[in-house]
C-alpha cells in the first residue's frame, strides 16, 4: 500500500496529504472545542453539554455515554455553523473580510505537515519518523509559517472596519511579535545541544526526539528536565502565541466584545475557531516533541526499547511490524498532545485575563531577559560540557 | 474627611512571578474538576421545595369544598405589581353557601407581573390565597400566563382549615332558628 | 362670609384651649373647630341630636363654686380654678359659658374603649365582604379608640342579613349599631317616616313600618349616613371596594337644584355617585334619581362615531360636512339647558356667527320641594347668563316649526335636543338638514345629516348655573368614550368654520373670553371658582317667571326680591 502511495505522482501525493490533514485536524480541532466546554463545565461544577442526541440513536446501547460526553452536541454545533445564515456586515471590506478566516487556516494546517507525529522501526532497528514533510529546517518552518497567522488577525480586524476588531487585531499583532522573540530564544538551547559538534547540523524536530531517545542517563532524559526554564518560557509564549487565556488580548470579550472576530459569524467564525485549536494542537505537538520526548512513552524508555520489551514479553513479532509500531508511537504522541491541551484548558478556566500592560510587561521585561539569560547560561554550559 | 493611607505590602519575587497564585488556583480547579457537579439535572431532578416556599399564588378551598375567597380585594389592593384583578360577585341565593354572600366572579392573576412577594397571602383575611410550591410556569402567549379563577382553584386544591369561620356562622344562624 | 355678632359668642375650654363659639354649638362641633376629633356615631350635623350611641362620651366640667360665698374654688395644686368633672356626651352638651371639656384623659379613653367593646359585641366580622369597609366609622374608631382585642367568647347574636328595605336599600341587621341616623333622616329630612326599631336590647332590629317600604327618592341618603355597613346600596352592593375608587367633584344634572356630588370611579368606570356637602345648596343630601345618571355613560344608545348621512366617518370629515350644511344659510340653532355654561357660550357664538335664531327646549316636571326642582334642565339660567336666550324657553319649538314650514330655516343645529319630541314632527325634520351634537341616539340623531358624538357630564368639565343663580363647577371623572369628542372642541370648530372667532376648546382657556364678554361672569375665572360655587347677580332676570317652586335652601319669591351678594 505504501508502495502504491509513493508510486503516485508527487502532486497527487501532496493533494492527498493535504486532504488527510484537513480530514484529521478539522474534526480534532472541533472535538477540542467540545473538550474545552466539558473541562470548563467540570471545573465549574457542571456536567456540561450532555443532552443532544440524534432521535434515531436513542435507545442504542452505548449512545448514552456519547450523549453524556457531548459528542452529538459537537455535531449539532458543527451543523449549526454550516447551515446558519451567514451575514456579511455592510461596512466591511468584503474581499479581505472573507479572506481573513481562510488565511487563518493556512498556517494552522501548513505547520501540521512538518510536525512528525510518530515513528516506526525501520530496517536494522532504526527509528524512522512519520511526518508529512520531514523538513530539515523543522522548527524554523514551524515558527516561520505559524507567525503568518497574525496576518489573518490583522486582516480580520482591519477588514471588519469596526473599532473593537481593530483594537483586537492591533493588540494581537503586538503581542505575537513580543512573545515570538522569547519563544525562539527559549528553544535555541535545545538545538544547541542537539547539534553537538561533529554531527550533521539539523533543525529537524525528529532529530530532537531522536536525541531524547538515546541510551544512558543523560541520553534518555527529556529536555523538560534538563531545560526546565526553556520549557517554561516556551509554554508561556505558546499561550500567548495561540491567544489563549490568560493572554487572549485579541479576543478579550470583557473589553473588546469579541476582539478581531466581533463582526464574524457562522462558518467564517468557525474557521477562526478551528484555526485557533489547530494552532494549539500544533503548539502542543511541538512542545511534546521538544520537551516531552515526542513518541517515547517515558523518560529513559525510548520507543525502540518499549517495542523490544513488548516483543519479548508477548513473544509476538507483531510489535515490530512497522504499522503496529507506527500506531503505538502515534498513540503515545497524541496522548501527550491531549495532556498538553488539557493543561491549556485547565489554565484557561483557572486564571483571569491579564491586563494588556501586564501582557506587554511580562513579554518584554520578564520573559525576554529571562530567555536571553537562559540562552547564555546554556550556551556556556553546553560549550563547557562538550569541549 | 480623613484619608487613611494603607501601605501595600511589597510583593515577594515568587508573588511577582504569579506562579504560586497560578498553581494554587490550578489546584483548586482540578479539585473541582474531579469532584461531583454541583448542579441539578433539572427537568428530571427537581429541587426539594422547603416549607414556606413562595411559588405561584393559588386559591384554595376549605375541606368542605367551599371556595374561601370572598373577593374582599385586599390582595388586589396590596399587590405591588398589580398582578391581581378581581371582579367581585354575589353568591346566588339557594347556593347552600349563600350566607357568605360574596364570592369572586372572576379572579385573574397575571403571572407575568407576579413577583412572588407573598403579600397577598399575608393580607388575606380568609386564608384563601396561598403561594404554593409551583415555580415553573410557561406559556405560548401573554394571555396564557394569566391564571383565571378555575385554574387557580385547580392549582390550589384544598388546604386544612382551623377556623371554619363561615360554617360556625351558619351553625349559629341555624341554631338561632330564625328567633333572633 | 358673614361672621356672627361678637355678642353671640360663648367661650368654652377644650383640652385646656379656649375657643369662642356661637351659642347653641355642641361640643363636638366646638372641638372640631380646634381640630380635636371627638368620635361619634349617632350625631350628624344635619340631623337632630339623640345621643344614643354614647361614643362621644367625654369629661365635661364647670368651675367649682363655693356654695357659701359663690366665689370660685381654687385648686391649691395648680393655683387655677377647680373644675368639677363629670362624664357627659359631647353631642348633647351645648356651649355654655365656662364649660370645660377633656377629650384625652385616661377616663375618656376608658369610656371609648368600653363603648367600642359593647358596640362590637354583636357586630359580625364581616369586613372582608362588607361594602362599608374602608369608609366605616366602626372600623376607624375601633382602630383609633378600641382596645384592640375581644374579650367576648359567647356566641354572637344572629340577625337577618339581607333585608330589602326598599327597591334601592339593603339592610344587614347584624351590622347595625342602632344609631338611628336613618330613622331621623327619613322622619325629619325626607318627611317619609317609615323606619323604626323593633324588639329590645341586643335583639333590637331596624325595620320598616308594617306594610311600608323605604322607597322615597331620598332613601339612599340613609346609606350615606349609616356609619356602619348595615344599610347598603343595592346598586353598588359588592361592586367594588371603596379604596379603589377615585373621587371627583361633580354636579347633579337631573334638575336645576344642582346638588353637589362626588363621582366615584375606577379605571374609567363610574361605580357610584354620592352627595357632596354644600350647605347653601343640598346640605349633605341628594336624590336617588340623580345617583343613577352614571348608567348613561355605558349605555348601548351611546353615539360612538361621527356620522354623515347615516354612515360613520372621521370627526374632521363630519365637521367639514356640518360646516358645509351651515354655510348654505337659513340655519336655526337649538341649544340645550343641559349644556354647560361654556358650551352655551359657544352655542351663542355659533348662532351669532351664523346669524341664526336660537331656542332652548324647556323640560319640566313636578318639584318635590327638596332637591329635585320643577325645571329638569340644570342650566337654563346659564343660557340666560351667556345671552343665548333672553326669555324662558317653552317645551315645544313652535316658532322653529313655523319657520321651517315657511321655508326660512333649511338646516338646524341641535345640541343634544330631540327635535321630534319638541314638536317638530318627522315630516318637518325630513325637510331640514339637521346637524346633531349629542351623547345618545334618538329619533333626531337617526334622521340627522351629520351626527357629532359628544360627552356626558362625567366625561368633561365645566360649570352650571343652578336655580339660585349659583355657578358651580363639575370636573371630568372618567375619560371620554372612544369616538366621542368634547362638546367644546366640536362647538369651537363649528364656530371657526362659520367664520366666528377662534376660541379655546377647554373650559379654563374659554373663560378668558367668557369673563370678558359675559357681564354677569366678569371678574371670574374657572380655576379660582370655589368648590361650593359663586352666586351671580340675578337682578337682570328678576322679571322672568321661573318654573321652580320652593326647595331646600331656595325660595323663589325671596330669591327674586333679594339682591344676592356674591360669595
Amino acid at each position: 500500500m505504501a508502495d502504491f502511495f509513493f508510486g503516485l505522482p508527487v502532486l497527487l501525493q501532496a493533494v492527498l496529504k493535504g486532504i488527510a490533514v484537513i480530514i484529521v485536524i478539522f474534526p480534532v480541532a472541533a472535538a477540542c472545542s467540545m473538550a474545552e466546554r466539558k473541562v470548563c463545565a467540570w471545573i465549574q461544577g457542571r456536567p456540561g453539554p450532555n443532552r443532544t442526541i440524534f432521535p434515531l440513536f436513542r435507545g442504542i446501547p452505548g449512545m448514552g455515554v456519547l450523549q453524556r460526553l457531548g459528542v452529538f452536541q459537537l455535531v449539532a454545533d458543527g451543523l449549526k455553523f454550516l447551515f446558519k445564515e451567514e451575514p456579511t456586515p455592510g461596512h466591511v471590506n468584503k474581499l479581505y473580510y472573507t479572506l481573513a478566516p481562510v488565511i487563518a487556516m493556512v498556517p494552522a494546517f501548513t505547520t501540521v505537515t512538518v510536525v512528525p507525529f510518530g515513528a516506526y522501526l525501520g530496517s536494522a532497528g532504526s527509528v524512522v519518523p512519520l511526518s508529512l514533510a520531514n523538513l530539515d529546517i523543522g522548527i524554523l518552518a514551524v515558527f516561520a509559517v505559524a507567525s503568518l497567522g497574525i496576518y489573518s488577525l490583522i486582516l480580520a480586524g482591519w477588514a471588519s472596519n469596526s473599532k473593537y476588531p481593530f483594537l483586537g487585531s492591533v493588540r494581537a499583532s503586538a503581542q505575537l511579535i513580543s512573545y515570538e522573540l522569547s519563544m525562539t530564544l527559549a528553544v535555541l538551547p535545545v538545538f544547541l545541544w542537539v547539534n553537538e559538534p561533529g554531527s550533521t547540523g539539523s533543525l529537524s524536530l525528529a532529530r530532537v526526539v531522536e536525541f531524547q531517545s538515546r541510551a544512558g542517563f543523560w541520553g534518555g532524559t527529556w529536555f523538560l528536565f534538563t531545560m526546565p526554564v526553556s520549557a517554561f518560557i516556551f509554554a508561556v509564549a505558546l499561550f500567548a502565541e495561540t491567544n489563549r487565556q490568560p493572554f487572549d488580548m485579541a479576543e478579550s470579550e470583557a473589553d473588546l466584545v469579541g476582539g478581531f472576530h466581533t463582526e464574524y459569524g457562522a462558518y467564517k467564525w468557525a474557521l477562526f475557531f478551528v484555526a485557533e485549536y489547530a494552532n494549539m494542537i500544533v503548539g502542543a505537538g511541538v512542545f511534546a516533541l521538544l520537551f516531552l520526548g515526542g513518541w517515547n512513552l517515558l523518560p529513559w524508555v525510548p520507543l525502540a526499547s518499549l517495542l523490544g520489551w513488548l516483543h519479548h514479553a508477548t513473544g509476538s513479532a507483531l510489535w515490530l511490524h512497522p504499522l503496529v509500531a507506527g500506531i503505538v508511537s502515534i498513540a503515545i504522541f497524541i496522548a501527550k498532545i491531549l495532556a498538553t491541551l488539557f493543561v491549556f484548558m485547565w489554565v484557561r478556566w483557572t486564571l483571569p485575563r491579564f491586563r494588556y500592560d501586564q501582557v506587554m510587561r511580562i513579554g518584554w521585561q520578564k520573559l525576554l531577559p529571562l530567555s536571553i539569560a537562559n540562552l547564555i547560561v546554556y550556551t556556556v554550559a553546553i560549550a563547557l560540557m562538550q569541549r | 474627611m480623613a484619608v487613611i493611607k494603607v501601605e501595600r505590602k511589597p510583593l515577594s519575587l515568587a508573588e511577582r512571578s504569579y506562579m504560586p497564585g497560578i498553581l494554587a488556583g490550578m489546584r483548586i480547579t482540578i479539585r473541582h474538576l474531579l469532584g461531583r457537579p454541583d448542579t441539578m439535572e433539572y427537568p428530571e431532578e427537581r429541587p426539594a421545595i422547603p416549607p414556606g416556599y413562595r411559588g405561584a399564588p393559588t386559591l384554595v378551598k376549605d375541606p368542605h369544598g367551599r371556595e374561601k375567597c370572598v373577593s374582599c380585594q385586599l390582595c388586589e389592593f396590596v399587590c405591588p405589581p398589580k398582578a391581581i384583578r378581581i371582579t367581585p360577585g354575589t353568591v346566588p341565593e339557594g347556593a347552600g353557601v349563600d350566607h357568605v354572600e360574596k364570592a369572586p366572579q372572576a379572579f385573574d392573576i397575571d403571572m407575568l407581573r407576579c413577583i412572588y412577594c407573598g403579600l397577598c397571602e399575608e393580607v388575606c383575611p380568609e386564608e384563601a390565597i396561598f403561594l404554593l410550591n409551583q415555580y415553573s410556569m410557561t406559556g405560548y402567549s401573554r394571555s396564557e400566563m394569566v391564571n383565571h379563577k378555575d385554574r387557580l382553584y385547580e392549582m390550589g386544591g384544598t388546604l386544612p382549615d382551623r377556623h371554619f369561620k363561615w360554617d360556625v356562622k351558619k351553625a349559629a344562624e341555624l341554631g338561632a332558628g330564625g328567633q333572633h | 362670609m358673614i361672621q356672627p355678632a361678637a355678642t353671640d359668642l360663648i367661650t368654652v375650654n377644650v383640652d385646656g384651649r379656649e375657643i369662642a363659639v356661637p351659642k347653641g354649638t355642641n361640643m363636638i362641633e366646638a372641638a372640631r373647630r380646634l381640630g380635636t376629633d371627638i368620635p361619634h356615631y349617632c350625631y350628624h350635623p344635619k340631623l337632630a341630636v339623640v345621643g344614643n350611641c354614647r361614643m362621644c362620651l367625654v369629661e365635661l366640667g364647670m368651675a367649682a363654686v363655693d356654695p357659701a360665698t359663690k366665689a370660685p374654688v381654687m385648686d391649691p395644686a395648680t393655683g387655677r380654678p377647680k373644675i368639677n368633672w363629670r362624664p357627659g356626651i359631647a353631642c348633647a352638651a351645648n356651649a355654655s359659658a365656662g364649660l370645660h371639656v377633656r377629650t384625652t384623659s385616661p377616663l375618656v379613653k376608658d369610656f371609648r374603649e368600653g363603648v367600642m367593646e359593647f358596640l362590637l359585641i354583636n357586630h359580625p366580622l364581616d369586613c372582608p365582604i362588607c361594602d362599608q369597609a374602608g369608609e366605616c366609622k366602626l372600623q376607624e374608631q375601633a382602630t383609633g379608640y378600641g382596645r384592640g382585642y375581644s374579650r367576648y367568647i359567647e356566641q354572637k347574636n344572629v340577625k337577618p342579613k339581607r333585608t330589602q328595605l326598599g327597591p334601592r336599600v339593603t339592610l344587614d341587621d347584624e351590622r347595625c349599631i342602632l344609631c338611628s341616623r336613618c330613622i331621623r333622616f327619613c322622619k325629619d329630612v325626607a318627611k317619609d317616616d317609615v323606619l323604626g326599631f323593633t324588639d329590645r336590647g341586643s335583639y333590637s332590629t331596624l325595620s320598616c313600618y308594617p306594610g311600608r317600604k323605604l322607597e322615597n327618592n331620598y332613601s339612599l341618603n340613609t346609606v350615606d349616613i349609616c356609619p356602619v355597613g348595615a344599610l347598603t346600596s343595592t346598586d353598588f352592593r359588592f361592586k367594588m371596594r371603596v379604596w379603589f375608587l377615585k373621587q371627583t367633584s361633580s354636579i347633579d344634572t337631573e334638575s336645576s337644584v344642582g346638588a353637589n356630588t362626588v363621582v366615584w370611579s375606577r379605571e374609567g368606570a363610574v361605580y357610584r355617585i354620592t352627595p357632596r356637602q354644600n350647605d347653601a345648596v343640598n346640605d349633605t343630601w341628594m336624590a336617588d334619581s340623580g345617583r343613577l345618571l352614571y348608567k348613561a355613560i355605558r349605555s348601548a344608545e351611546r353615539l360612538d362615531a361621527a356620522r354623515v348621512d347615516g354612515s360613520s366617518s372621521a370627526l374632521d370629515f363630519a365637521l367639514a360636512a356640518a360646516a358645509g350644511i351651515l354655510a348654505k344659510g337659513g340655519v336655526g340653532v337649538v341649544g340645550s339647558g343641559r349644556s354647560s355654561v361654556e358650551e352655551l357660550f359657544l352655542t351663542a357664538k355659533l348662532a351669532k356667527a351664523l346669524k341664526a335664531p336660537a331656542w332652548l327646549v324647556s323640560r319640566t316636571g313636578e318639584g318635590d320641594g327638596l332637591l329635585v326642582s320643577a325645571d329638569r334642565n340644570p342650566n337654563v339660567r346659564g343660557a340666560l347668563v351667556t345671552g343665548l336666550i333672553s326669555s324662558l324657553p317653552s317645551a315645544r319649538l313652535d316658532e322653529l316649526a313655523a319657520r321651517i314650514d315657511a321655508g326660512e330655516i333649511r338646516s338646524v343645529v341641535s345640541v343634544g335636543e330631540d327635535l321630534a319630541a319638541a314638536g317638530i314632527g318627522a315630516k318637518r325634520l325630513a325637510k331640514v338638514s339637521v346637524v346633531y351634537l349629542g351623547t345618545h341616539s334618538n329619533p333626531t340623531s337617526a334622521c340627522a345629516r351629520v351626527v357629532l358624538p359628544t360627552l356626558t357630564v362625567f366625561e368633561k368639565s365645566g360649570t352650571l348655573v343652578n336655580q339660585q343663580f349659583r355657578i358651580q363647577k363639575f370636573a371630568r371623572a372618567v375619560p371620554g368614550l372612544t369616538g366621542a369628542a368634547d362638546d367644546l372642541l366640536v362647538l369651537s370648530r363649528l364656530v371657526s368654520a362659520a367664520g366666528g372667532p377662534g376660541l379655546g376648546a377647554d373650559a379654563p382657556s374659554l373663560w378668558a373670553s367668557i369673563s370678558q364678554e359675559v357681564p354677569a361672569l366678569a371678574t371670574m375665572s374657572y380655576d379660582d371658582m370655589p368648590a361650593t360655587g359663586l352666586l351671580l347677580d340675578a337682578a337682570p332676570w328678576s322679571q322672568l317667571a321661573f318654573a321652580e317652586g320652593p326647595s331646600l335652601h331656595y325660595q323663589p319669591a325671596q330669591a327674586q326680591k333679594e339682591a344676592p351678594a356674591r360669595g
